[in-house]
């Protein structure tokens, strides 16, 4: 298998994605993607392809996700113009408020979605896995709406790290199950889920919480999360007179990046941008940048780009955000990456700290750390590219960052210690 | 004779001899892999087969005991590449048919070709892909093939019938019949339901059918041989090499 694409191909497979044929009926965008399981889950994907197929587009359907997502979930999220930021940075920069949706990220959109396909499948339980704790809140708060019990694997790690997440799930009636194998982070929460799903394929759902995985996933979350760039064309052309320059999303398996994405492929002059997480460096296990610096290879259900050694080992990753702390990346980015439609940036830990202090100080909104990845590359764009309107995903609220924040000294010049 | 075919004919020589066929698992160059070939040696007198794990970072299909010896062979450097050289360099040569089972990843990233050239050369006669449905395999499938190694096929209790057919049809070397809706070294024994679906298996694969997953005792090797030419031990062997046991007498208990 080539992840090579030369330019006729890349054209027309654009063309084919912009047109809302990808993936293809083998679950590829172009090279990537797929369907790489273990026997025993193979009928549960044939399963939920079907189930897919007969309700997700279906009015009857649609109703009933469309009204949890206006009364439940609080849709559609406000846009917001950032005057003082803009000011700072010589743009005119707008921002999609997903921090404002029920439970505080964009999270919810597909696990409202994904939790009434499961009770239409008839599903007697839910699993899913957390790296930030955002996906396990919200699998949380979306079973308790639909009434099915739920489990959610987390990393040892990340609980650590994001304590007030894990109290959250446990009020929701969600079971936490810590997982203390493997890097003991998303990764290692999703092989878990994964191994406690072949137990039980028939009755058990894997409510997955990004854009990866094995094929039909990484379709059925980014069709669940699209409602995010499908309101903000129509808020920004609504609000802003007109469509942004550039759009910026983080990046860690994409789910919020291809829910923002996806509406705007084929508005071809707005420059796409996902920003991974660079985290302390460029060396291999310093940063979570897969499409950066990784290669082709297949992990946890697909071929796409990911964070390897030369044995074909996944690399072990660093980054201060634990939703972005992957070494992998959903197939439809690395197949936007191969493509030229979408480009990939990073940006550091201590840039994503800064930017988030200082959207604090200008617009008085906290965002997750992993959105700070948005803005910190956003930021220097806009130094590059003066005068221009930019569109930011802002995927998340950051109280859920407090216990690694209070680690840092405040910075926000107000406070800033002498 | 292709290499794919000495498994079947190991195979059926066990079954001549009144026995069901034997087919240990060990990963790779664990506890230590200073004592890889030697271990290897021992647990090929032991079996008829031997299933050699390639250790990989993500084993989705695997319980803790194999994820253990994986992790712990990667710390100590076990990789694909090595392994083939260490067969290649074994000097008394192993006459038993070698099944390697790998993860996807680490296959693809040394490169089919080459793979299935270097598995001819050292006596690795068939691959188990664990994370690789026949849907995705065709790549893979072809390269092995054109050195006439095989690709095994697994086929499970939630395998539909017709899908079962052309997996059996599929196979080489055996059909792999995964006993339980589950993960490796799981505790909670062998199904009721077992022999049915030993035996639904059998009656539709032209090649002899290995049972794996939850055997662990002779009793689980008699109980599963009445309706499989063969029995896959893997986590209770590598147990037995963690405690630091002797695997020849853990092997000759079982046969």
């Amino acid at each position: 298998m080539s992840a090579v694409i030369n330019a006729d191909e890349a054209r027309t497979l654009l063309a084919a994605s912009i047109a809302g044929q990808l993936p293809d009926k083998r679950g590829r965008f172009g090279p990537f993607g797929g369907r790489y399981v273990p026997e025993t889950l193979v009928p549960a994907f044939d399963r939920l392809e079907q189930g897919i197929a007969e309700h997700l587009h279906t009015d009857d359907f649609q109703d009933e996700f469309q009204s949890e997502l206006r009364t439940w979930v609080g849709r559609p999220t406000a846009l917001t113009h950032a005057p003082r930021l803009s000011e700072r940075w010589g743009a005119e920069v707008w921002l999609k408020r997903e921090d404002l949706a029920h439970t505080g990220a964009h999270k919810i959109n597909n696990a409202i979605g994904q939790a009434l396909l499961a009770k239409r499948l008839g599903a007697k339980r839910i699993i899913a896995e957390t790296g930030a704790g955002q996906h396990g809140v919200a699998s949380a708060a979306a079973c308790a709406r639909v009434g099915l019990p739920c489990r959610v694997y987390m990393g040892a790690v990340d609980i650590e790290r994001q304590a007030p997440n894990v109290d959250r799930m446990l009020r929701l009636g969600a079971e936490v199950f810590p997982v203390e194998t493997g890097d003991r982070t998303l990764r290692a929460a999703i092989d878990e889920a994964l191994r406690e799903w072949v137990t039980d394929p028939a009755e058990t759902y894997y409510l997955i919480g990004s854009a990866v995985g094995a094929h039909p996933y990484p379709y059925l979350v980014r069709e669940l999360q699209a409602v995010i760039g499908t309101e903000a064309r129509a808020q920004v052309i609504a609000q802003a007179g007109g469509l942004p320059d550039a759009t910026f999303a983080c990046v860690g398996g994409g789910s919020n990046a291809i829910g923002l994405f996806y509406p705007l492929l084929g508005d071809q002059d707005i420059q796409l941008i996902g920003v991974e997480a660079g985290g302390t460096g460029s060396g291999l296990g310093q940063n979570a940048a897969t499409l950066a610096t990784g290669t082709p290879g297949v992990l946890q259900g697909s071929y796409s780009i990911i964070l390897q050694n030369q044995d074909g080992n996944v690399q072990e990753t660093h980054s201060i955000s634990a939703g972005l702390d992957y070494s992998g990346v959903g197939p439809e980015h690395a197949f936007l990456q191969a493509v030229g439609r979408v480009k990939y940036v990073a940006a550091s830990d201590d840039e994503a700290l800064a930017a988030l202090e200082e959207l604090c100080e200008t617009e008085g909104i906290l965002t997750a750390l992993e959105t700070a990845h948005a803005y910190a590359a956003a930021r220097r764009w806009a130094a590059k590219n003066p005068g221009k309107r930019i569109l930011i995903g802002n995927s998340g609220r950051g109280d859920k960052d407090m216990p690694t924040l209070t680690q840092y000294p405040v910075r926000t010049s107000n406070n800033a210690a002498a | 004779m292709q290499p794919h075919e000495r498994i079947g004919a190991a195979i059926a020589a066990a079954n001549s001899a009144g026995r069901t066929g034997l087919v240990p698992f060990i990963t790779a160059g664990y506890p230590d892999p200073g004592k890889f070939i030697e271990t290897l040696e021992a647990v090929a007198a032991g079996g008829d087969v031997v299933e050699l794990g390639v250790p990989f970072s993500d084993p989705m299909a695997d319980g803790m005991t194999i994820q253990r010896s994986s992790f712990t062979a990667i710390e100590n450097g076990v990789t694909l590449r090595w392994i083939f050289e260490q067969l290649a360099a074994a000097e008394s040569g192993i006459d038993t048919p070698l099944v390697m089972m790998s993860y996807l990843n680490p296959l693809m990233s040394f490169g089919y070709e080459n793979l299935a050239r270097r598995a001819r050369e050292t006596g690795v006669c068939a691959f188990i892909v664990p994370d690789l449905p026949y849907e995705e395999s065709e790549e893979i499938r072809l390269a092995l093939e054109s050195q006439g190694v095989g690709l095994i096929q697994l086929v499970t209790p939630a395998t539909p019938d017709e899908r079962l057919a052309m997996l059996a049809g599929a196979s080489r070397g055996f059909l792999y019949a995964v006993t339980i809706t589950g993960i490796t070294g799981g505790d909670t024994g062998l199904p009721d339901s077992l022999a049915d679906y030993l035996d639904k298996v059998a009656a539709v694969s032209p090649l002899p059918v290995c049972a794996g997953f939850g055997i662990r005792s002779a009793a689980d090797v008699v109980n599963v041989g009445r309706h499989a030419a063969g029995a896959i031990v893997g986590s209770a062997l590598v147990e037995v090499l963690e405690r630091g046991e002797n695997p020849t007498e853990f092997l000759k208990a079982l046969r």
